[in-house]
């Protein structure tokens, strides 16, 4: 065991750093989140100069030969300064569906074109009646001729408002609950009966609603294996689990380094509230919780090359329940241990809170995990 | 970063795994996974079975007879041994004195003591603890007074573990009352517990059993060559015995053992007229516990492995601290799930008369011995520093507040 990053990975990190602290500062990120996009296509541009875009994809792709821990690493980075591109979207959960399942000519289009960064990505599953069950699925895909014809709804789709493209899933077999017949497409934003409708999430991030009537797509926009669907959204799922979960731990750091300095300068009956032992106490849990959600981002992270499914998918699910109740812990403390300031919108404590509590329900909440947990027992 | 055990790690907790299996006494066994701890002489005879294979000093280096073990390997150790159920090594000779004679002992010292200690000849208790002197431990009153070629101890010891079996008791006491700080006055004293002067009484747990002690010192006279290190330095050694690294801290093997127990138990009994594992808030509880096991043993592994990195120079990690406290949280969750599903059979209390009154009964046993962990195992949270103390210590050592 060695959780030391290599030097490659220091050195991977320390430049990320680097940009965050030159362009990502909290005032920054207000001017980026105002433009129309909901972000900063200039920032998007460097992250695309600095291989962060094709950071997991092979080289062939045009990417930056990295894996999982490498995407850990810029995800926490990414967490402490919360970064609002549609990075997660695009690159971990396309970029897995794309790597795990697309056709040699979908990996030569669509990888070096989100590494360049001019293509940007959404995986468009869930749907309103499903809540957190992947295999609750009722868009349905039927042939046309040579290609499909998709109709149904989807929503929340993170990052959805800025899409070129979605990877919509559709059923083309089964029924509602069934994990067989379902079947992943590429589908183009401007596609003739595609109907977007954007918002903002809670987070500050954009989303959106997708409705999709009488949409075409050809036999060439298929990802991955017909009625073969549900095994490549799981991956995706479990890479955007990994991923949000090192968010988490990087958001979390940032909490509590800000309530840590806090505690030293708000002065309250003559002395630095950071003097009285009932706070300094609640900070050690703050940093204790924050520890054990560090260790199990790594698990998800290691788990993630694990070949074992059952061990992999158990290990993810105990990551999720992990991360979620160290982050909700921090991001109330934290909110806490400010006080009145801590709830005001123009102080970055509550952003970090909001984002926290966003990661928590992408797919599936401490409570849910816990309970598909509850149901291994034995 | 490579977060995977090596395959030679891999090999080696199976080798732990079997050694324990084939060689732990069958009667030892049965009455650890009733839940019952060990007696005086399972430790004893277990130790002794462990240090003949060359394992019962599993910390200390070759040279003084032990493995030579890296930490993970001792981690991977302890948990095997506590998932057995077997019972633990003797801290006090193992994980206390021996390092600490390690380090500041003289070489006569290290070879009267050390053999002995790894193979239980001597049975250690810690005398640190006094009824004025809890977590302020510097503030300990007990003096120790030059007399010729002795020292003479006056002064009274409390919550000493065990020391009703013990031959032998390290000891801090006060040599020098005008020290300019108060830590700067204290010396450490082995002391054969067969000297005069020494009184032993028994201070009965909430769980019934004896397991701690007063100890009253009234002009017990200790040879001098039984100073470890300096006189008026044994704050350093006692600074040393506490934050030496404390791998085996979380004691999570027992907390997985407590859990999977309780599962075994809950599939025995019924509530709401199905059986008790079938219920969705046991399952939950069960499932929240196998969770925050997962975490702890991440952390313990991050914890060791920077350890080893660190090719054991380091300083204490304050991450210790957390394994102190998140561990005996579960231990002490672990023990409440048990002691839950036991439910009524938790209350009677296993004794003689129970036993002889009954046909063997081991979900009355178990159920009784569940109570009783659930009610020594309150102790975890004070013992070895308070979990209020190791947050004083993360507020200073990570915080810097």
């Amino acid at each position: 065991m060695d959780f030391e990053p290599s030097d490659d990975q220091r050195l991977l990190l320390e430049s990320v750093s680097r940009l965050l602290a030159d362009t990502y500062s909290f005032a920054q990120r207000k001017g980026y989140m105002a433009q129309p996009a909901g972000y900063s296509p200039e920032i998007w541009g460097k992250f695309a100069e600095l291989g962060l875009l094709g950071l997991p994809f092979p080289e062939e792709y045009g990417g930056f030969g990295g894996g999982p821990q490498e995407v850990m690493l810029v995800m926490q980075a990414f967490g402490r300064a919360i970064v609002v591109e549609p990075f997660l979207s695009t690159v971990v959960l396309c970029g897995t569906a794309i790597q795990a399942a697309g056709s040699a000519d979908q990996k030569n289009t669509l990888l070096p074109a989100i590494a360049e960064g001019s293509l940007k990505m959404a995986f468009a599953h869930g749907e309103r009646q499903a809540r957190y069950d992947l295999n609750d699925l009722i868009t349905s895909a039927r042939r046309d001729g040579s290609g499909w014809v998709l109709d149904g709804a989807k929503t929340v789709v993170a990052h959805g408002e800025a899409a070129d493209k979605f990877i919509v899933s559709a059923r083309t077999a089964g029924d509602r609950y069934d994990r067989d017949g379902m079947t992943l497409f590429v589908v183009d934003a401007n596609a003739e009966g595609m109907a977007r409708r954007g918002y903002v999430s809670r987070d500050d991030s954009r989303a959106a609603d997708l409705s999709l009537s009488n949409v075409r797509v050809d036999e060439a926009d298929v990802l991955g294996p017909i009625g073969g669907g549900y095994a490549i959204i799981e991956r995706v799922v479990e890479a955007g689990i990994a991923a949000t979960a090192a968010e988490a731990v990087g958001a979390m750091e940032a909490m509590n380094e800000m309530t840590l300095e806090y505690s030293k300068t708000r002065v309250q009956f003559g002395q630095p509230i950071g003097s009285y032992q009932v706070v300094q106490h609640r900070l050690a849990d703050m940093f204790m919780t924050q520890e054990q959600g560090r260790s199990m981002a790594m698990l998800a992270t290691m788990s993630l090359e694990n070949p074992d499914a059952e061990e992999r998918a158990r290990n993810l699910a105990m990551a999720k329940v992990g991360v979620g109740q160290s982050a909700r812990y921090v991001s109330q403390s934290a909110v806490q241990m400010h006080g009145g300031i801590g709830m005001t919108e123009e102080y970055a404590v509550g952003h970090y809170f909001r984002r926290c509590m966003v990661i928590e329900r992408l797919w599936g909440d401490p409570a849910y995990w816990l309970q598909k947990l509850a149901d291994e027992v034995e | 970063m490579d977060l995977r055990l090596t395959p030679e790690e891999i090999a080696f907790r199976e080798e732990v795994r079997t050694f324990i299996r084939e060689n732990l006494p069958a009667d030892i066994r049965d009455r650890m996974k009733l839940g019952h701890p060990p007696r005086k002489e399972d430790t004893v005879r277990w130790q002794r079975i462990l240090n003949q294979k060359g394992w019962a000093a599993y910390s200390w280096p070759k040279e003084w007879g032990g493995p030579g073990w890296t930490a993970i390997q001792k981690m991977i150790f302890l948990e095997e041994n506590l998932m057995a159920p077997a019972p633990e090594i003797l801290s006090f000779n193992v994980t206390m004195l021996g390092p600490v004679l390690i380090q500041f002992g003289t070489e006569a010292q290290k070879k009267r003591f050390l053999p002995r200690a790894a193979n239980l000849d001597d049975w250690w208790c810690q005398g640190f603890s006094e009824p004025g002197a809890g977590s302020d431990l510097a503030s300990l009153k007990t003096s120790a007074k030059r007399d010729g070629d002795h020292y003479v101890i006056n002064g009274q010891k409390i919550w000493t573990s065990t020391a009703q079996y013990a031959d032998w008791c390290f000891v801090l006491v006060r040599t020098d009352p005008n020290a300019r700080k108060r830590q700067e006055g204290i010396s450490f004293l082995l002391v054969d517990f067969k000297t005069p002067g020494i009184t032993v009484r028994p201070i009965i747990s909430i769980d019934g059993s004896h397991h701690l002690n007063e100890v009253f010192y009234d002009d017990v006279r200790v040879p001098v060559e039984n100073l470890v290190h300096v006189e008026n330095k044994g704050w350093d050694v006692a600074k040393y015995l506490l934050g030496n690294e404390r791998t085996g801290i979380a004691r999570l093997g027992k907390s997985r053992e407590r859990v999977n127990a309780a599962v075994e138990m809950a599939r025995k009994v019924n509530s709401n007229g199905r059986p008790l594992i079938d219920d969705q808030t046991f399952r939950q509880r069960v499932a929240q516990l196998q969770v925050d096991i997962k975490a702890l043993e991440m952390t313990q592994y991050r914890v060791v492995s920077a350890y080893d990195k660190a090719k054991g120079a380091g300083r204490p990690d304050p991450l210790s601290s957390v394994l102190k406290v998140k561990g005996t949280e579960l231990l002490q969750a672990t023990t409440e799930l048990a002691v839950d599903v036991a439910g009524p059979m938790a209350t009677p209390i296993w004794a003689e008369e129970l036993a002889a009154m009954n046909e063997p009964d081991d979900m009355l046993e178990a159920g009784s011995a569940s109570a009783a962990s659930y009610l020594m195992l309150r102790a975890a949270s004070i013992y070895g520093g308070t979990n209020e103390i190791q947050k004083n210590i993360l507020t200073k050592a990570v915080l810097g507040l």
